[in-house]
C-alpha cells in the first residue's frame, strides 16, 4: 500500500487529536494527523462511502474534530435529508395507525374476495394486487426507501451506521405476520433514539416492543399450568425470546449460559406480551400469564411473587454480564475494524462497555479512537454488504436520487432485502456471506445500469465524475489501466463501481 | 496465473457474451466426468400443502366424516375420484403423472412426515425444515449448503448448486458456493462482450485473493451457462412442461442436468398452498395447484430420462393441514404432511412411514396428522444412500442420523457407484 502524501504535523493537530483520545480514556497519544489514505480509510468505514468532499473536510477540521461530530449526532445540521423524507406518509404515524389505515383494507379485501369466490371449478388464484395489497406494503416500501435516503444523505453517517448496525443485531423479520407493519415505529422508537445512548434502555426498548415480541413469539409465551401436560392448549411456555436474547441479543452463543437459563429466563418474560398485535396494539404486561415462581439466572436468584420486574432484572443481569460486554465489543469491532480484530482491541473496547455500564458513546468513541482502525494492514479489507455497495455507489457518483424504490428492489437482487432477513441473527458481517459469484455478476450489472444511467430515480453527471471520486487511488494496476482503455465515461464508471476494489471498504 | 493471462490476452474475450461460447467448452465438461455426479433436486411447496388431499387415505373413514365438503372421493367413482395406490391411499385425480410414475414403481411416498416441532408459523416452520433445524431459529446455514460442504469437490464446479428461484432459499444459504438465478436467460453479464472480457480483466488479476477467484467462478459460470444454451433447449421427445413459473424452473434444471455441468443440487419452489379458504376437492382452488405441480414433476422426470438414475427429486412443505376442514370449506394449519421420492435408485410404489390414523384420538393434538417421520430421516437417508455421503452428522447438528430409523426408501444394500 502507496502512502501518497506526508502527513502535515502540527501541533495544533496533535493537540486536538490528543485531547480526544485523553477523553477516550486510552492515554496514548498518536504522532501525528493521519494522512489522505487513512482519512479516506477511516471514512470508508464509519460512514456510507467517502465523497471526495467528505475527505476534504475531514483533512480540514481534523479527525478528532469529526468524530466528536458525528458522535454527537444531535448537533449536525441534517435538514437536507428531512426534505428529502418529507414525501413519506408512514413514517411518523404509530403502529395502531398503520394498522388501521394500511394494513386493515387489504384484509379486508382479501376476506371479501374469499367471500365470493365460488367453491367449486374455480381454476386460478384470486385476481393478483389490488390497491389494496399495494396499500398494506406502503409502510414496509416507505421504511426501505427512507434506510436508503438516510444512508446516502444524511450528514450523521455514524448515526446511520449504527441504526443498520443494531437494527441488524436485534433483527426483526417484516414477513413474519403483522411484523410487515410494525417495523417502521421499532426502527423509529426502539433503535434509533438508543444507538449512541445506553444498552441497557436499547435491549429494554426492543425487549418491550410489539415488533420483537412477535418475531420470537414471546407474545403468546405463558406460564405453563402446574404440573399437568396441556392437551391442545395453544398457550404455554415459548423459549424462543428467552434463547435469542441471551444468544444473539447479550452472551453470545459461548457466553457460558444452559438450557437451564433458557428455561428460567423464559419463565421470566412469561406475561410480556402485546395487545392486539394485528392491529399495531402496545406492549402490555398480562399478570395471568406470567410464571410467579422463583427463577435462577446465571446464579442470580430472583425471588417468587414477581410480575413484570423479573423480565426487567433479567435484563439487568444480562446487560452487566463481562460476557455482553466482550461479545458487544467484538461485533462492533467486526462492523469497523476487521473480519477478525485484533483481542487486544476488543478487550480495550469490552472494558469500556464494562466501565461505562454500556455507555454506547463511550464505547463507540473507543473504537473510532483505536490505532486499529486507522492500520494501513485494514485498508480495504472488509467486503461491502449489498447494501453497503449500492449506497457507496450513489455517493461516489455524487448521484441525486429522487425515487428510492428502484435501489431497494437492487438491494434485493442483490440477495439482502431490506427488513427481510429470516434468521433472528441478522444479516451477516463477513466476507464469505456476500462473496459468490451469482452476487457479484449482479454487483457488476448493477455498476452497468447505475453508469448508463438506467436505473430510474437516480440521476449524476457522468462529465464531472472522476476515478478518484469511487477510488480514491486505491485501484490495482490491472484495474486502473483497464478503466483508463474504457472507450467511454459509462464504461469507465461501470468498471470502477464494478472492480474488485470497489466491493470492499 | 501466467497462462491465464496468455488466454485471457489472446482475444478469448468474447467467450463471456452469453451464446457465443464455443461448443468445446460442454465438451470439456463431459470430458472431466462431470456427468455422473449425483444429484438431488429439492423442490419446496410452500405454504403447507394439503397432504390429505395430495395423498388422499380414503381407506380411512375419519377421513370422509371430518371433510363432508372438500374429501376427496374413493377411487371407482367419477371424474373427481382418487387415482387408487395400494387399496388405502389414493393421489389427487389431478396427479396422473405421478400416478403413472406410481404404476412403473418410481414414486415413493412417506406419509405422515414432518418435524418433531409444533410450530403452525409457516415462516418458523420453513426455516426449521430448510436448516434441518427444528426448533433453533439461528442455525446460519441451509442442510443444502452443509451437504455441498460435506461432499467438497475441488475445483467445485460453478454451477453445482442452483436455484431457480428470485433469492438464495435458506436450504442453500451458506459458506459453500451456490448461484440462485430467476431463469438461465436472465442470469447473464449485459454490457457486451468487450465490457464482459475487462471486467473479467480486473478480476483475473486481482491481488484480491478471494474476489479474484469468486469473479473467476462467476465469469467461468457465464461460460457454462451460456454452453448450456439457454435459446436452444428442446425437451425430450413427448415432454410439455406448463408454461407456469414453477413449469418452467423445472424445465431449466432439466436443462442445466442434461447440460452436465457438474450439477449437484438444484432447487424449486412452488406456492399457492395456504387453502385456508374454498379449499376444493376433485375440481377448484387445491386442485388447479396440483395440476401444475403434478405436470410439472412429471415432465421433469420424464426429461431427464436415464438420468434419474443418477438423480433423486425429492418434494417437501413445511407442515400438513388441519384434519378437520374449517367453517369456510379451506383448512387450517396442520402438522404431518406427505413427502415424494422419485428416482435414484428409490423403491417407488410403496407408501412409507407408520400411518397414525385420523381417529381424534389418534390425532396430533386432537386435530392434525400425527407425524411418525421425522423429516430428517428422510433427508439423512437420501443423504447417505443416494448422495453417498460417509458421515451426515455435520449435515444435521443435534440430531442423532441412524439407519434404522431410515424409512427405508433405498435397499439397505444400496451404495452410491
Amino acid at each position: 500500500m502507496k502512502i501518497r502524501a506526508a502527513a502535515r504535523v502540527s501541533l495544533a493537530a496533535i493537540a486536538i487529536v490528543s485531547a480526544a483520545r485523553s477523553l477516550a480514556g486510552s492515554g496514548e497519544s498518536p504522532a501525528r494527523e493521519p494522512d489522505r489514505q487513512a482519512i479516506v480509510h477511516f471514512l470508508s468505514r464509519t460512514t456510507y462511502g467517502p465523497r471526495p468532499v467528505d475527505v476534504a473536510r475531514v483533512q480540514r477540521i481534523g479527525l478528532a474534530r469529526y468524530i466528536d461530530e458525528q458522535l454527537h449526532p444531535e448537533r449536525i445540521d441534517d435538514t437536507a435529508i428531512e426534505g428529502r423524507l418529507a414525501g413519506f406518509e408512514t413514517s411518523a404515524l404509530t403502529s395502531r395507525e398503520i394498522a388501521e389505515q394500511y394494513a386493515r383494507p387489504a384484509l379486508e379485501a382479501r376476506r371479501e374476495r374469499q367471500r365470493l369466490a365460488k367453491p367449486r371449478g374455480e381454476e386460478t388464484t384470486p385476481a393478483g394486487p389490488g390497491d389494496e395489497v399495494r396499500r398494506a406494503n406502503q409502510p414496509l416500501v416507505e421504511l426501505s426507501e427512507q434506510k436508503i435516503l438516510r444512508a446516502a444523505y444524511s450528514e450523521r453517517q455514524l448515526q446511520e451506521v449504527l441504526v443498520d448496525f443494531w437494527f441488524n443485531h436485534f433483527n426483526v423479520d417484516a414477513r413474519k405476520g403483522p411484523d410487515r407493519f410494525l417495523l417502521t415505529a421499532y426502527e423509529r422508537d426502539a433503535i434509533r433514539p438508543h444507538v449512541l445512548g445506553s444498552f441497557r434502555e436499547l435491549l429494554g426498548a426492543t425487549a418491550k416492543s410489539p415488533a420483537m415480541l412477535f418475531y420470537l413469539d414471546n407474545w403468546m409465551s405463558a406460564a405453563d399450568p402446574a404440573g399437568a401436560r396441556q392437551s391442545g392448549a395453544r398457550r404455554g411456555l415459548n423459549e424462543n425470546y428467552g434463547r435469542e436474547l441471551m444468544e444473539l441479543h447479550t452472551l453470545g452463543v459461548d457466553g457460558g449460559y444452559t438450557q437451564r437459563d433458557v428455561t428460567e429466563v423464559a419463565r421470566a418474560f412469561t406475561g410480556w406480551t402485546v395487545q392486539q398485535p394485528r392491529r399495531g396494539g402496545p406492549f402490555r404486561f398480562d399478570p395471568r400469564a406470567h410464571d410467579r415462581g422463583a427463577k435462577i439466572v446465571l446464579g442470580h436468584r430472583i425471588a417468587a411473587g414477581g410480575g413484570i420486574e423479573d423480565g426487567e432484572r433479567v435484563l439487568d443481569i444480562l446487560a452487566a454480564q463481562p460476557a455482553t460486554a466482550r461479545f458487544i465489543a467484538g461485533k462492533l469491532a467486526r462492523r469497523f475494524v476487521s473480519d477478525a480484530p485484533p483481542p487486544a482491541l476488543v478487550d480495550r473496547v469490552a472494558a469500556r462497555f464494562t466501565s461505562t455500564h454500556g455507555d454506547l458513546r463511550a464505547v463507540m468513541r473507543e473504537i473510532l479512537a483505536a490505532p486499529e482502525l486507522l492500520a494501513p494492514s485494514g485498508y480495504r479489507a472488509k467486503v461491502k454488504t449489498p447494501f453497503e455497495f449500492v449506497v457507496s455507489a450513489v455517493r461516489a457518483l455524487d448521484a441525486d436520487v429522487t425515487r428510492a424504490a428502484p435501489l431497494v428492489r437492487a438491494v434485493q437482487q442483490l440477495g439482502m432485502p431490506l427488513y427481510q432477513c429470516q434468521p433472528p441473527t441478522g444479516y451477516h458481517d463477513t466476507a464469505d456471506a456476500w462473496v459468490n459469484a451469482g452476487a457479484l455478476v449482479e454487483r457488476m450489472n448493477l455498476a452497468l445500469a447505475l453508469a448508463s444511467g438506467r436505473v430510474p430515480g437516480v440521476a449524476f453527471a457522468p462529465e464531472r465524475w472522476t476515478i478518484d471520486a469511487a477510488l480514491f487511488g486505491e485501484a490495482s494496476p490491472a484495474t486502473r489501466e483497464t478503466i483508463a482503455r474504457a472507450p467511454t465515461k459509462v464504461q469507465q464508471i461501470a468498471l470502477a463501481l464494478g472492480s474488485p476494489e470497489f466491493q470492499r471498504r | 496465473m501466467q497462462s491465464r493471462r496468455v488466454f485471457l490476452r489472446n482475444g478469448a474475450f468474447a467467450l463471456v457474451s452469453v451464446g457465443f461460447a464455443p461448443s468445446f467448452l460442454a465438451r470439456t465438461a463431459l470430458a472431466a466426468g462431470a456427468s455422473r455426479a449425483r444429484r438431488l433436486i429439492a423442490i419446496f411447496q410452500r405454504g403447507a400443502v394439503d397432504g390429505l388431499s395430495l395423498v388422499v387415505p380414503f381407506g380411512e373413514a375419519a377421513y370422509y366424516q371430518a371433510r363432508p365438503g372438500i374429501a376427496i372421493a374413493p377411487p371407482g367413482g367419477t371424474g373427481g375420484s382418487a387415482l387408487d395406490l395400494d387399496g388405502f391411499f389414493g393421489l389427487h385425480p389431478r396427479l396422473g403423472p405421478l400416478h403413472a410414475l406410481w404404476r412403473s414403481g418410481r414414486l415413493a411416498i412417506v406419509h405422515a412426515c414432518g418435524s418433531p416441532d409444533s410450530t403452525r408459523s409457516h415462516f418458523d416452520a420453513q426455516d426449521y425444515m430448510e436448516t434441518a433445524t427444528p426448533g433453533v431459529k439461528s442455525t446460519g446455514d441451509g442442510w443444502l449448503n452443509r451437504c455441498l460442504r460435506v461432499r467438497r469437490e475441488e475445483p467445485p464446479a460453478p454451477l453445482r448448486a442452483v436455484a431457480l428461484t428470485p433469492e438464495m432459499p435458506r436450504a442453500l444459504q451458506g459458506p459453500a458456493p451456490a448461484l440462485a438465478m430467476r431463469g438461465i436467460a436472465q442470469f447473464g453479464l449485459r454490457g457486451g462482450a468487450k465490457l464482459g472480457g475487462s471486467f473479467e480483466a480486473e478480476y483475473a488479476e486481482a491481488a484480491d485473493r478471494t474476489l479474484g477467484r469468486t469473479g473467476r467462478d462467476a465469469f467461468d459460470a457465464l461460460r457454462q451457462l451460456a454452453s448450456a444454451g439457454p435459446a436452444r433447449y428442446r425437451p425430450a421427445p413427448g415432454v410439455e412442461y406448463p408454461r407456469s413459473p414453477f413449469g418452467q424452473a423445472l424445465a431449466q434444471i432439466a436443462q442445466l442436468a442434461k447440460a452436465d455441468v457438474g450439477m449437484e443440487i438444484a432447487f424449486a419452489e412452488i406456492g399457492g398452498w395456504d387453502t385456508h379458504v374454498n379449499q376444493g376437492s376433485g375440481e377448484g382452488q387445491l386442485a388447479a395447484r396440483l395440476d401444475d405441480f403434478g405436470r410439472a414433476v412429471g415432465a421433469l422426470i420424464a426429461d431427464l430420462g436415464d438420468r434419474m438414475d443418477e438423480t433423486v427429486v425429492l418434494t417437501m412443505s413445511e407442515f400438513g393441514r388441519a384434519v378437520s376442514e374449517n367453517g369456510n370449506g379451506g383448512t387450517d394449519h396442520g402438522h404431518g404432511n406427505a413427502m415424494l421420492v422419485v428416482g435414484g435408485g428409490a423403491r417407488g410404489g410403496r407408501v412409507y412411514g407408520r400411518w397414525p390414523g385420523l381417529a381424534r384420538e389418534q390425532r396430533f393434538e386432537g386435530r392434525d396428522l400425527a407425524v411418525t417421520t421425522d423429516f430428517r430421516d428422510v433427508f439423512a437417508e437420501i443423504v447417505v444412500s443416494h448422495l453417498g455421503v460417509a458421515d451426515p452428522a455435520p449435515i444435521f447438528p443435534g440430531f442423532e442420523v441412524r439407519r434404522e430409523r431410515f424409512p427405508g426408501l433405498f435397499a439397505p444394500d444400496s451404495q452410491p457407484a
